[in-house]
């Protein structure tokens, strides 16, 4: 029997069967999704920030940029505009993810994390549900932002979710890609690269422009990127107007959209769960 | 009786590095005890303390917590374990009841399990005043009780410290000082690392002295009680302190008389010390010869050499928080 105020005599040890270890891998995460969830809430200014930051882009593409933009084709710019910037908002959760991962890394929470007997994947199945949330939100603002200046889906409902679903899913492995950075890095000055290195990134790719209207190989190059096929995919699911394009990878936007983010997160999934258990080893 | 931690020819190099953080570390133990790693910054006391938490792996040796292998059986051995690192590792953004209930509830309490064990806690570690408050908001010490708080949610066999203290001022330090008693008091055995020499003192039944000695990389350059460690540089030492410095041949001739060696004079603090063999006898014979000769004296001490003292004479080194 121990007293009520008792700091506790030594009862390590008293943990759960190691059966129900998938269990409390799931409990795990779930606890940690808490925890991001209720950093949200107290930090409303963050979410404001990144939602804030996409519809920014929409306006000035929108109101300042857009008059000037035309459609190879015909249609209207700023329908196919939309689609794209969904998709650079789903790129920019990148370095939010990275960021969060830094941040505990540097504060020893990863560390505390690693000394416990807890699912290492846990930790980051836990971050990456929390992101997905955070995503879906953002997204949303950003769907009735696009419906407030103009945009038009005309595809139906299911082609609708399909779209959404697209997004989510690039939003998904790219978040991997940012957790497998935010563990290897040790600065949060390498976060600021990789924030700057987002623009290049996106701008080398079909979200914009065609990528027929860029030199030759600078234009393959970018039809190859996948965000452009998450972009056309989902403007065509949208029926929105898009470029086009010759090239086998631009004939197939939805099928690429599929495989372009199992791809990455066939990749970096395991490399983070690697990184994880020997970081610093 | 299994040690609680030992450590057998660690060697650890950085990749990249060229020097070897550890070079034959050696460290053994026994359960329900404190053991300091004292040295200065660089002589390998985290790099050890991170190899014993599985956080990283050695190079060679072997070393086990509770009967666990670190290397092969780090399951087991992180269920033994807590550890208070460097930095406070709680959620700056939540509060501090939300940080010991979701650390509770990732050492699987049960939800309702969790929320009491954080209450005990909050009320053991005096935070219960502060448990709605934002961590962010909370002062050093506060944020260290709470982070060792989080680490004795299970109650571990073995806590590891590392440089718990560091940047927090004496009222902090005290607090924290005061928590790992009470931890060790339930059972808990503590290794904790320090480049304080006072800090050793008073919390550590056992000090390890860390250094790189040379070319060679971080080891155990001596080990042992704080007296033993004490003993190594000499017995105890008698100070006379007197009122009027015209007393000050008299009493250095006492003092030359009593212990039967030449003191050292120093006439601007009007001190006169000198080594003691038998401390009690010496401090007698002071007393007497100091009223028959009417000398006025302001402080008298018999007194162990200080760890400074200590680790001065161990490594040639001045004293550790200067060599940091």
């Amino acid at each position: 029997m121990s007293a009520p105020a008792d700091v506790g005599h030594v009862r390590a040890g008293v943990l759960p069967a190691e059966g129900s270890r998938l269990r409390w891998a799931l409990t795990d995460a779930a606890t940690l999704t808490g925890r991001y969830l209720a950093h949200l809430r107290h930090q409303p200014a963050e979410l404001a920030g990144a939602i804030g930051f996409p519809i920014l882009l929409v306006l000035m593409f929108a109101f300042l940029l857009g008059g000037m933009m035309a459609v190879p084709g015909g249609g209207d710019y700023r329908q196919a505009l939309l689609p794209g910037l969904f998709t650079m908002t789903m790129l920019f959760g990148l370095s939010a993810t990275m960021v969060a991962v830094v941040t505990d890394a540097q504060r020893g929470i990863t560390d505390r994390f690693r000394s416990m007997p807890m699912a290492p994947s846990a930790v980051l199945v836990g971050r990456a549900a929390a992101d997905m949330v955070t995503s879906a939100i953002t997204l949303g603002a950003l769907l009735l932002v696009g419906l407030a200046v103009g945009w038009r889906p005309s595809g139906g409902p299911a082609a609708f979710v399909a779209a959404v679903g697209l997004l989510l899913l690039l939003r998904f492995a790219l978040l991997w890609v940012g957790i497998y950075l935010g563990l290897l890095v040790r600065s949060p000055g390498a976060v600021t690269a990789v924030q700057t290195l987002e623009f290049p990134f996106g701008f080398l790719s079909g979200l914009f422009v065609a990528p027929a209207t860029m030199p030759l190989v600078v234009g393959a190059v970018a039809e190859w990127n996948p965000l452009s096929s998450t972009a056309a995919a989902t403007r065509a699911l949208f029926g929105n107007p898009g470029w086009g394009g010759d090239s086998w990878v631009a004939q197939h936007p939805v099928l690429m959209a599929v495989v372009w983010p199992l791809v990455i997160v066939a990749v970096f999934a395991p490399l983070s769960v690697h990184r994880y258990r020997e970081m610093s080893r | 009786m299994t040690p609680a931690v030992t450590a057998e020819a660690i060697r650890k190099r950085y990749p990249g590095s060229g020097a070897l953080a550890l070079d034959g570390f050696d460290l053994s133990v026994p359960p329900g005890t404190v053991h300091g790693l004292l040295g200065p910054n660089g002589a390998g006391k985290t790099t050890a303390i991170r190899i014993l938490t599985t956080l990283l792996r050695a190079d060679s040796g072997r070393a086990t917590i509770a009967g666990f292998d670190v290397g092969t059986q780090a399951a087991h051995v992180r269920r033994q374990i807590g550890l208070v690192g460097q930095y406070a590792a709680v959620d700056e953004i939540l509060d501090g009841r939300r940080n010991l209930v979701m650390f509770g509830r990732l050492f699987h309490l049960s939800p309702a399990g969790a929320r009491s064990r954080a209450d005990e806690l909050l009320e053991r570690f005096g935070l219960t005043g502060a448990a709605g408050r934002s961590v962010g908001r909370y002062s050093g010490g506060m944020r260290r009780r709470l982070d060792l708080a989080v680490s004795m949610i299970l109650a571990p066999a073995v806590l590891f410290l590392d440089e718990p203290t560091t940047g927090l001022d004496p009222r902090g330090r005290a607090e924290v000082w005061d928590a790992v008693r009470a931890l060790v008091a339930g059972g808990t055995t503590v290794l904790l690392t320090t480049q304080y020499l006072d800090e050793a003192d008073q919390l550590a039944d056992r000090i390890s002295v860390l250094a790189h000695m040379g070319e060679v990389g971080g080891r155990v350059i001596a080990e042992g009680t704080p007296d033993e460690l004490r003993s190594r540089v000499g017995g105890d030492r008698i100070d006379l302190v007197v009122h009027h410095p015209a007393d000050l041949p008299a009493a250095a001739g006492l003092v030359r008389r009593v212990t039967g060696s030449e003191p050292e004079v120093d006439a601007a603090t009007r001190r006169v010390a000198a080594p003691v063999g038998d401390r009690m006898a010496a401090l007698a014979a002071m007393v007497h010869g100091l009223r028959e000769e009417g000398i006025d004296a302001e402080d008298l001490t018999v007194r162990r050499p200080t760890l400074d003292e200590v680790f001065l004479q161990l490594t040639g080194a001045p004293t550790v928080e200067v060599a940091a």
